[in-house]
């Protein structure tokens, strides 16, 4: 058995799968150990140049083809030829929260570089659809990170002094892959998201991260979230109640964080009385409809 | 411009920043100008003899609401409509400066939809698609008739006169765009891109007697000759105080289910409208998708073979959506498909088996015959899956 020690980020993996495979290593051999999962450095960073995490970037090529980069010491040993969509992979899944992704890479990086070249067009195979999904369960998590992230906003009333801040617990390791967006989408604002797994700081100009926090660091709430419980519960139409889809969507987990989680079972305990007063004559539809809860 | 002094970003796909208990997505502060309003449109709450109570926001007031909510990450922006006050003109004209307003002086780069007024002038509608993302405007019923039963101030001819002018103005301004880009290195921050989300509109179904066959003809129409983005069907809903000649039912959202399958059948899998309905029947089936119906009708077409049909053979295939379709001509070129493949692809097998052959199945030939076979395949009672409702009308996938 072999030990491949490494700092626990996309980079450190790939120069220590890259010397196992030049040491014709076979997965079953390596016990994967990780130092640490990622955690983000202090140091202040500017968006455009660092957020990029380095590796796709500089071993881009125009073809479909990659070298994977050897590295001084091995300028000898020649260039391993892999896939890009197997980088492209890779570099996502090394955010997936389980420490057996590493295993799972190098296993499928094997057999890609012993034999089975085409191995990632076959979707059916039960490594490589692993990897798929763990795939989508990283970009579901980004997309909800992007879509239940609430600021609230503290300080002065005037907006150039104003500072928002939200708290969101991510379930992989993906606040690199979001701060482009939220860098991007609230340029003109100061404001900061905090994680367990860090946080991110962004002053009108440059993105910083900073260190792991608790939710209790976050502000408590946010005048305007009377007016947007208000909203929500105006739009929400009782004449069709659709949990199952409301919770599939937007899973319980996420509650905690969204002020208008709250009126959830207000609104739905009250959604009957509401459509017998819209002069529904044919109740029994509408119960035929109602999803168990 | 630099990115660091505005608010607000489009990716092309719009963020559900929540979600209401009836399974809808929360995306854009949708909201009215005003529900005052001079139509008299049988179905709408707020039609000029409801006894509704009005309300009205001013331009600063909807602008506020919108910058608000954004900033604290509640939307990904707004869409306008308003009650018709005074006139067309000038109702328009109001919508139009919340829109210049956010763009202009807050340099507001979200998304903004207007509900544009079919009878507002040209200039007007011109306007509004500089500063808004997507226009639409709403068809409400698919006939003349119809119209003139239920919303008499309504005009067909000037609805689809105007879609059309906006479909000219898409297209020129993409023309325009492809141009400017070939000059010279362009200003990429501010393209003269008129609406570029495109346009969309609205069917109430359920409140007039209009067949399925009549929508879809409708829909598939505005799809070709106005180049619609989307057509949204939607169920007729009681509500308050509403007029006497419309049924006093719940809405039919099985209807509504099966209208945006079929919509995702012509879009998307080579159906033609007119193939999902007949003569006979002119409305979809509630019971089962309109693609297994399709199926069943046309039995003589399956088995279709997975390692060798053409990909328009596979779309039609019951249980197969676009995307496993994608997969499967992929993998079929390294690996011959068998019964486990579709196991791991997750797709319907049970309603896929009678109509596919694998490298490990064929079915049996009498299956695709049996009469029962509808039974079998097809849910056991009127308990519909309406789960699957939103998450095909988003994916697509039948």
């Amino acid at each position: 058995m072999v030990n491949a020690e490494f700092d626990g980020t996309y980079a450190g993996w790939r120069a220590a799968a890259r010397a196992m495979l030049y040491a014709n290593v076979p997965p079953d051999q390596i016990a994967w150990g990780a130092q640490s999962d990622p955690q983000p450095s202090l140091l202040a960073i500017s968006t455009q140049a660092s957020l990029k995490l380095p590796s796709l970037a500089d071993a881009q090529s125009a073809e479909s083809e990659d070298s994977i980069r050897v590295s001084e010491d091995r300028r000898a040993d020649p260039p391993l030829s892999v896939p890009k969509e197997f980088l492209r992979l890779a570099e996502c899944i090394s955010c997936f929260r389980d420490s057996a992704r590493w295993t799972l890479l190098y296993s499928v990086l094997w057999r890609i570089t012993h034999g089975e070249r085409s191995l990632l067009g076959i979707v059916v195979d039960r490594e490589v659809h692993r990897m798929y999904a763990m795939e989508s369960a990283i970009r579901r998590d980004e997309h909800k990170m992007k879509a239940f992230v609430r600021f609230r906003r503290v300080g002065s009333d005037d907006e150039a002094d104003a500072r928002y801040v939200a708290w969101f617990t991510p379930a992989h390791f993906i606040l690199d892959r979001v701060a482009p967006f939220f860098a991007r989408r609230f340029a003109s604002m100061c404001w900061s998201i905090l994680t367990p797994d860090g946080s991110l700081h962004w002053n009108r100009e440059e993105l910083a991260k900073g260190p792991a926090l608790k939710r209790s660091d976050a502000p408590a709430g946010d005048e305007l979230e009377t007016l947007w419980r208000t909203y929500y519960a105006s739009v929400f139409n009782p004449a069709r109640l659709k949990l199952r889809a409301m919770r599939s969507e937007m899973p319980k987990k996420y509650w905690a964080g969204l002020p208008e989680a709250g009126l959830i079972p207000s609104l739905v305990a009250d959604a009957p009385r509401r459509v017998r007063e819209m002069g529904v004559k044919d109740e029994t539809q509408i119960n035929v409809l109602r999803p168990a809860q | 411009m630099g990115g660091k002094k505005g608010l607000g970003s489009t990716d092309g796909i719009g963020i559900c920043h929540s979600y209401t208990p009836d399974g809808r997505c929360v995306s854009l502060l949708k909201v009215l100008l005003t529900n005052y309003c001079v139509y008299d449109c049988s179905y709408c709450v707020n039609r000029r003899s409801s006894t509704v109570r009005r309300a009205r926001f001013s331009v600063d007031e909807v602008i506020r609401i919108t910058l608000d909510f954004y900033r604290r990450n509640y939307i990904e922006g707004l869409f306008l409509s308003s009650g018709i006050i005074q006139s067309s003109d000038y109702t328009m004209e109001h919508l139009v400066r919340v829109a210049k307003t956010l763009r202009v002086e807050h340099g507001f780069q979200g998304y903004i939809h207007l509900k544009t007024i079919p009878e507002a002038s040209q200039e007007l509608i011109d306007e509004a698609g500089r500063w808004a993302d997507r226009l639409s405007i709403n068809v409400e019923l698919p006939t003349q008739k119809a119209l003139d039963d239920l919303a008499p101030e309504k005009q067909l001819v000037t609805i689809r006169r105007s879609m059309n002018r906006i479909a000219e103005r898409i297209s020129e301004s993409r023309e325009e765009g492809a141009a400017s880009k070939k000059r010279d290195a362009p200003d990429r921050s501010k393209p003269p891109v008129f609406a570029r989300a495109g346009q969309s509109t609205q069917m109430i179904i359920g409140a007039d007697a209009s067949t399925d066959a009549t929508i879809l003809n409708t829909a598939t129409s505005l799809y070709k000759q106005q180049r619609l983005r989307r057509v949204y069907y939607s169920a007729f809903s009681p509500i308050p105080s509403s007029s006497e000649i419309l049924p006093p039912i719940a809405p039919p959202l099985l209807r509504e289910h099966r209208l945006y399958q079929a919509d995702w059948l012509v879009r998307f899998y080579g159906f033609e409208a007119h193939e999902l309905t007949t003569p006979n029947s002119p409305n979809l089936d509630l019971a089962i998708d309109p693609k297994l119906s399709w199926a069943l009708a046309h039995r003589e077409s399956f088995p279709v073979d997975l390692n060798r049909a053409p990909k328009s053979d596979l779309l039609r295939i019951p249980g197969l959506g676009v995307r496993n379709v994608r997969r499967i001509l992929s993998i079929r070129r390294l690996h011959r498909i068998r019964l486990d493949d579709l196991v791991t692809l997750k797709l319907n097998v049970k309603r896929a088996l009678p109509f596919v052959i694998t490298a490990d199945h064929n079915p049996h030939v009498f299956a695709l015959d049996a009469l029962a076979l509808r039974d079998r395949i097809s849910p056991r009672d009127a308990q519909i899956d309406l789960f699957g409702v939103r998450r095909s009308a988003v994916s697509g996938e039948l």
